[in-house]
């Protein structure tokens, strides 16, 4: 016992990474994944504690401790069901959940060294158990056949919200259909974050994984408009999960900003995701060609949309972000990135105006200088506008990433759907249920912009209120 | 699974086509005004088509299109029994139809088929439909014989004066509001410059007047604003808020310059695709 307490605290194993100067340069992941010598080394790292904090940081709740156990025993199996107890999609959260304020953010290693890399060994266990049990995967044995044919849940959307639902009830034996507006699904995983960050093999892994249970995914399928929810009731299904996303772009509400060349990050995102712009003109979809770009926000979709950026050969790519640096969203890991490709960091500045040339495309932008003034309702530093002081900077190409708005569609056609004051869904915080019996909604349009993983804690506590009340 | 084409028909051989799509999901919801977003192949763009008509029973949609960019071009090397692979709606809000007396609907080049979907819409509510069609010349003209099979009135403008009046829709259109007692509503369906003319007719009479937008999109379902337009000064949505504006208030300057955002792409996916046909076609 006393020994365990003297032994040194080894240093967090360290990701390998493309190198930034290449990897500005192509899509292919950033982030290489850890070995498995590099894993166990990790793995080690764990104390094990009897109480776990850092399952309680854990939005799904996975089992950490065991899981962590279960690798440093070399039972990677064990590892793997451990954590697909709780989360059906591991190979995403290893790579894009911030762990840094959740499970690492409660992990006791934390309060005195790094915390242990929860994330990495989430991500070496998802995919390593991939690749290895591919050769099974082949021969197509279903885990779980349809023991309640009577029962089928429908869910509108297709992002992590509905995927978690999706997952949950058909292992319980439900026939769940995923209702997909676009025409691949997978929601924000697909159109929103970069194959850079997140390949899209990983996604379509975790697809796959889901129809294994029997989960369909009816594609070009656009909920409240080619299927009501009370549709959905008249064909049989007992329950709906509304997992819709975020919805409609914000504007900044600054003139010039209809010209060509302002695009919002959702558009820009969109094009080169799911359109698969930056393999154009093999694919269809364009993207604008740029030189010098502007990116207004500095959350995850920001930093997403600069690093995009520098890929599709911009010369110059530049945040503008109206607080300090210590108050920008994104995940610190993504600043970091975006900063070692070359990303430049304007702090304390935003967008007044955006100017053009005689044939309407943005060549300039002014900018407004600020200062941080009094904390404000959301607790952070108020930006103050520093009068009389702005700058104009050069710029082809500027994108928006400053939020959304309720998308109406779904919420249009059913009115009966009651709406907090901000025109997002109005949902039970325990069960997901909303105004209409038997609809349940989780994910963006409950919270607004927010996490996959949090969107996810929100689908699985849907999912077993379900499971509750038809089982 | 693909979206079956029923049936496809050359309305004006190399320009312009028609083309009956099964896609019974779209046909049971589909209202005047609507679009689909379509998809050729899986490396193919997204792009919006309004839906031309609709038949529930049999589960079908028509679209017309122009062919103007590698998209449309490849659509017309699809033939009947081909697939689309991807038809998603209907989308947009259906254009705004009650009993209102007299109403005008003005369709230019494609937008005719789509002002025909609505002009029914109108018929069938019980409204007085006067159509106005215009074209280049007589053999450019669409619908006129479906158009005619439901709407009593419906006048011909082409510009060679093969047919009809000769010159303007426009100046068919202030001919009827000069003479005409009432007219509750003007619709106004096709190309941009037209739209606009329509509405520089239509403001001085004081006349409602709806156009319904074009703007390029990217999912068409409210998500990544790209079909954004100025209307009465705020930004709007072409996808979710329209396609149909008060034509009054609509920004057109802009509309149109947002239209040619991506001409050098397009252009360049062209060439490819050109060349390509040529190759395959030795």
């Amino acid at each position: 016992m006393a020994d365990k307490k003297v032994k040194k605290v080894r240093a967090r194993t360290p990701m390998p990474h493309q190198d930034p100067q290449v990897r500005a340069g192509n899509f292919d992941e950033v982030a290489l994944g850890y070995s498995r010598e590099q894993a166990l080394i990790e793995a080690e790292r764990c104390l094990q504690c009897k109480k776990p904090t850092c399952q309680d940081g854990c939005p799904v709740n996975i089992d950490i401790k065991g899981f962590i156990g279960c690798l440093v025993d070399d039972d990677l199996q064990g590892a793997f069901d451990t954590i697909r107890r709780t989360n059906s999609l591991p190979a995403v959260c290893g790579r894009v959940c911030p762990q840094e304020n959740q499970c690492e953010g409660s992990c006791v290693l934390g309060k005195k060294h790094d915390p242990v890399a929860i994330g990495r060994l989430e991500r070496y266990v998802a995919d390593t158990y991939a690749a290895q049990s591919a050769c099974e995967e082949v021969t197509d044995l279903s885990t779980c056949a349809l023991e309640r044919e009577d029962l089928k849940v429908a869910c509108i959307g297709s992002g992590p919200s509905s995927l978690t639902v999706a997952g949950y009830l058909a292992g319980r034996g439900i026939r769940v259909d995923v209702f997909e507006a676009l025409h691949e699904p997978g929601g924000v995983l697909l159109y929103g974050i970069p194959e850079f960050r997140l390949p899209k093999t990983v996604v379509s892994r975790e697809l796959d994984g889901l129809r294994k249970l029997g989960v369909t995914f009816r594609t070009n399928w656009v909920g409240g408009k080619t299927i009501t929810v009370r549709d959905m009731f008249e064909q049989g299904y007992n329950a709906v999960f509304i997992g819709v996303g975020a919805g409609l772009p914000r504007f900044l509400n600054v003139s010039g900003e209809n010209l060509v060349g302002v695009f919002s990050a959702n558009e820009y995102l969109t094009r080169v995701n799911l359109g698969r712009a930056y393999d154009f003109p093999n694919y269809d979809t364009p993207a604008y060609k740029a030189r010098r770009v502007a990116v207004i926000g500095a959350g995850n979709v920001a930093m997403d949309a600069a690093r995009t950026a520098l890929r599709m050969g911009a010369k110059e790519v530049s945040i503008v972000y109206r607080r300090s640096e210590d108050e920008m969203p994104a995940r610190r890991e993504e600043i970091r990135h975006a900063v070692e490709e070359g990303v430049k960091i304007r702090c304390l500045c935003g967008p007044l105006s955006f100017h053009g040339d005689n044939q309407g495309r943005l060549k300039a932008m002014t900018i407004q200088k600020m200062a941080l003034g009094d904390p404000d309702e959301s607790g952070r530093c108020a930006p103050v506008c520093l009068d009389g002081e702005t700058e104009q900077i050069t710029c082809d190409m500027a994108v928006i990433a400053v939020g959304t708005r309720p998308n109406p569609i779904l919420l249009e056609a059913t009115p009966q759907l009651a709406l907090n004051k901000w025109g997002y869904v109005e949902a039970d915080p325990e069960t997901g249920e909303t105004s209409i019996p038997n609809v349940f909604a989780g994910g963006d349009i409950v919270t607004g912009a927010a996490t996959v993983i949090s969107a996810m804690g929100a689908g699985r506590r849907a999912a077993k209120a379900i499971a509750d009340r038809l089982l | 699974m693909g979206y079956k084409i029923l049936k496809k028909e050359e309305l004006i051989p190399g320009q312009t086509t028609m083309m009956v799509i099964e896609a019974p999901q779209v046909a049971l919801k589909a209202k005047p005004g609507n679009f689909v977003m379509l998809r050729v192949s899986s490396h193919g763009e997204r792009i919006p088509l309004t839906i031309a008509d609709c038949d529930r029973e049999k589960g079908t949609i028509t679209i017309v299109y122009l062919v103007v960019g590698k998209t449309t071009a490849e659509m017309n090397t699809l033939r009947e029994g081909g697939e689309f692979m991807d038809v998603c709606g209907p989308l947009g809000r259906p254009m705004h139809i009650e009993k209102s007396g007299t109403v005008v609907c003005v369709g230019g080049g494609t937008g005719i088929a789509a002002m025909h979907h609505i002009a029914k819409g109108h018929v069938e509510a019980g409204n007085r439909v006067i159509a106005i069609i215009g074209a280049r010349s007589k053999n450019l003209l669409l619908f006129c014989s479906e158009l005619s099979s439901f709407c009593p009135e419906v006048r011909i403008a082409t510009d060679d004066g093969s047919e009809g009046h000769k010159g303007f829709v426009t100046e068919v259109l202030q001919d009827i509001l000069e003479t005409e007692d009432e007219v509750a509503e003007v619709v106004a369906i096709g190309p941009v410059p037209m739209m606009e003319a329509v509405c520089r007719v239509t403001l001085p009479f004081r006349v409602k007047t709806t156009v319904s937008l074009n703007s390029i999109m990217v999912d068409g379902i409210g998500m990544c604003g790209a079909c954004r337009c100025t209307v009465g000064g705020k930004t709007l949505f072409a996808c979710v808020d329209g396609p149909e504006f008060d034509g009054h208030k609509v920004d057109f300057a802009e509309l149109k310059t947002r239209l040619w955002q991506f001409k050098e792409q397009e252009q360049e996916s062209m060439e490819l695709f050109s060349k390509e046909c040529q190759c395959n076609g030795r």
